[in-house]
């Protein structure tokens, strides 16, 4: 039996009166590959940032290694963050300090660990992305695909029991993406960890998660192993797995009808 | 950047800043010239102090040996009290004679004190008191004076009216 | 008619409440910023000390010469028009007390707004485009203790010394232009100075001035970048409002705080 590092309680939340997430709920169990699907602009990130803590719930809760996210002060939120790793769209490496230092920086932080000591973990992290020979360049030396394994190299910095990773893949070429992939599986197994990742990119994905979670219209739309949804006849799975243009998901943006307003524009 | 030079960096700012701070107030500033040791105060009744104001030098014999504190009105006599820091050096006889100068025609006006020959000396201990003072000259009661002294040489026997009358 | 002018009103009412809800905010952001200076002031002194390398030793150049300039033409401008009186010695007075009291603080203010302050913004906000803030926070480090509360002290600190350095650069642009330029004696030129220039009164003062410009400046730099739309466009408007808002503030500050010094 496998525990459930993330559980996601009947989850709301909205920004002002729009409201995104109507009553999600999701498990991450230890080990495994979970990843986020969706639309654009469905909230797969923010259902990351709600994990994270750095937004609030207006209902339900997040629950992490057992404890409610939002109900944590600062310093108990904080030492939840530092059981997460989180991978940004675009590395969001500090541009002001170098790729080692980059990488040094939550040990820094974090530990009282001595500099020599501090170098050699850095460069084990470096070495796990492949990019230990890079550990003097700094962030704006580097390419998208080696920005993201550097950032990625951050955030397992500290060894987290969870990576999460918004959009790994956006804007890669095939060869990085097929780096990032096999960087995601080995660096769960190898850690243990449990890894959530946020991603549109369907073939990539289903090539190496355990899960998936399909959200749409703030609610979880479908969920099961690759397998199961290759296989899913709902409408709207079908549509996301093959990208068809039209379907479930509308390719008109709500609009009163279209003739209506033809003839409305002509009165005026 | 390396740290170390970083450091360098900012601590020559620092040191340059401070010794700027120091030049203003050596070089720009009073402050050497303006320093007085330890200091008495004692306090001095005048009719008038014409444009005199807190800060301005207390001289005698032309040497600054102290400067006015504050200037206050006295509702009793209705005339103005001076309290004058005066340095610990320099002690001045009870019967002392102070008066308000003003260097040069327009320029800023201070306090002259003149020793007189009593043994005992201003009591140092904030209570001393000048006795023998003469009020500034305002230059606009000179001229008024001046004026109606003409007047009343050519036409003698007139009261100030006519002076306010000329005018 | 009746709708315009109630949407015309709605429309002030609406800028109102937000300039009022940004001022709010602002007053939150300093807020956190002192609180946060606690949490750590040992390595909140090693962040400054690098901080201060951006906004005080980079600038330094600009304020330096710009100094000098400024001392030199109030030399020229004061002996002009002293001169007519008779007084031409008074040219160092005029220069150092223009320099001491108000040219010092408000000329370094104003260029410290436009290159440190602007520099800050543009950082600030990139980071936060960039996630970099977000980051921090994920990796349970406080942004505001890490990034923003080091650059404010760091321009806190700064302002007064670069004034300090300004009014003594621009004395002696004065004195360069004064006397071996126009032939002022050189024992008149500061002797007249130094019984004019009252420490209290005209250098405290000025420091004084300089240290709540300094204040203001970095605040407006900091919190325009932490607030900036993550956007390109948010970020390149939030550095406009950085200049402007920072002029605006120094200027009215100045009025405000001579005022009070002149009426003590």
């Amino acid at each position: 039996m496998t525990e459930n590092i993330v559980e996601i309680n009947n989850l709301s939340f909205g920004y002002g009166s729009r409201r995104l997430h109507k009553g999600i709920n999701m498990k991450f169990p230890r080990g495994k590959v979970v990843a986020i699907m969706g639309g654009s602009g469905s909230g797969k990130t923010t259902l990351l940032r709600l994990i994270g803590g750095q937004l609030k719930p207006t209902h339900g809760e997040v629950k992490v290694t057992g404890q409610i996210v939002h109900k944590q002060d600062r310093p108990g939120m904080y030492a939840l963050r530092r059981k997460m790793g989180m991978l940004f769209q675009f590395g969001a490496l500090f541009t002001d300090l170098s790729v080692y230092d980059n990488v040094a920086f939550p040990m820094r932080e974090h530990t009282n660990l001595p500099e020599s000591m501090i170098r050699d973990l850095v460069l084990m992290k470096l070495n796990a992305v492949g990019l230990r020979g890079a550990h003097k360049l700094m962030p704006a030396e580097l390419s998208g695909g080696m920005a993201r394994r550097v950032a990625l190299a951050r955030a397992i910095a500290l060894d987290p029991s969870i990576i999460m990773y918004d959009e790994p893949f956006a804007g890669l070429d095939p060869i990085s993406m097929g780096v990032i992939v096999n960087l995601i599986r080995n660096l769960n197994d190898v850690l243990g960890a449990t890894s959530i990742v946020v991603t549109h990119d369907v073939h990539e994905a289903f090539s190496f998660v355990d899960y998936v979670y399909f959200v749409a219209d703030g609610v979880v739309a479908a969920e099961g192993t690759p397998e199961e949804l290759h296989a899913s006849q709902l409408p709207f799975v079908h549509q996301f797995v093959h990208g068809d243009v039209d379907g479930p998901v509308p390719f008109h943006y709500a609009a009163p009808d279209y003739r209506q307003d033809l003839l409305r524009a002509a009165h005026v | 950047m390396d740290r170390t030079t970083m450091d360098l960096w900012v601590g020559l700012f620092v040191a340059a800043g401070i010794a700027a701070l120091i030049g203003l107030a050596m070089k720009v500033g009073n402050l050497t010239s303006d320093h007085l040791g330890d200091t008495y105060t004692v306090s001095a009744h005048f009719d008038d102090i014409g444009g005199l104001k807190p800060r301005a030098p207390i001289k005698s014999a032309g040497v600054v040996v102290g400067r006015v504190d504050s200037i206050q009105f006295d509702t009793k006599r209705y005339d103005a009290v001076v309290t004058l820091k005066i340095d610990k050096h320099y002690k001045f006889p009870r019967d002392t004679f102070a008066s308000i100068n003003t260097s040069g025609l327009l320029g800023e006006q201070y306090v002259t004190l003149e020793a007189g020959g009593d043994e005992e000396m201003l009591e140092e201990n904030g209570k001393g008191k000048i006795d023998h003072t003469q009020p500034a000259l305002v230059l606009e009661k000179l001229i008024g004076q001046f004026v109606s002294g003409k007047a009343s040489e050519g036409d003698s026997g007139t009261s100030q009216n006519t002076t306010e009358n000329t005018q | 008619m009746f709708k315009q002018t109630t949407k015309t009103l709605r429309g002030i009412g609406h800028r109102f409440i937000d300039r009022i809800w940004r001022l709010g905010t602002a007053a939150r952001f300093v807020w956190r910023i002192l609180r946060r200076s606690s949490d750590n002031p040992l390595r909140l002194i090693g962040l400054t000390v690098r901080e201060m390398y951006a906004t005080g030793v980079l600038s330094l150049v600009i304020i330096l010469v710009s100094a000098l300039f400024v001392g030199m033409v109030l030399a020229l401008q004061g002996y002009n028009t002293l001169q007519r009186y008779g007084s031409s010695e008074a040219a160092g007075v005029l220069v150092a007390l223009s320099l001491v009291r108000e040219l010092g603080p408000v000329v370094t203010a104003l260029l410290f707004a436009g290159r440190a302050g602007t520099a800050i913004t543009a950082e600030i906000g990139l980071m936060k485009t960039t996630e970099q803030l977000s980051a921090m926070e994920m990796m349970a480090v406080n942004p505001i203790a890490r990034v923003i509360a080091p650059r404010f002290w760091a321009g806190v600190i700064s302002m007064p010394l670069l004034a300090a350095m300004f009014s003594m650069v621009g004395v002696l642009g004065g004195y360069l232009v004064a006397v071996p330029l126009l032939g002022i004696d050189h024992g008149a030129f500061w002797s007249q100075m130094q019984t004019s220039v009252d420490f209290r009164a005209d250098i405290v003062n000025g420091v004084i001035k300089s240290f709540v410009f300094g204040i203001a400046c970095t605040i407006i730099a900091l919190f325009e970048g932490y607030d900036a739309p993550p956007t390109a466009e948010g970020v390149s408007r939030a550095t406009t409002r950085t200049v402007v808002n920072s002029s605006l503030a120094v200027l009215g500050l100045d009025f405000a705080l001579t005022s009070f010094m002149i009426s003590v």
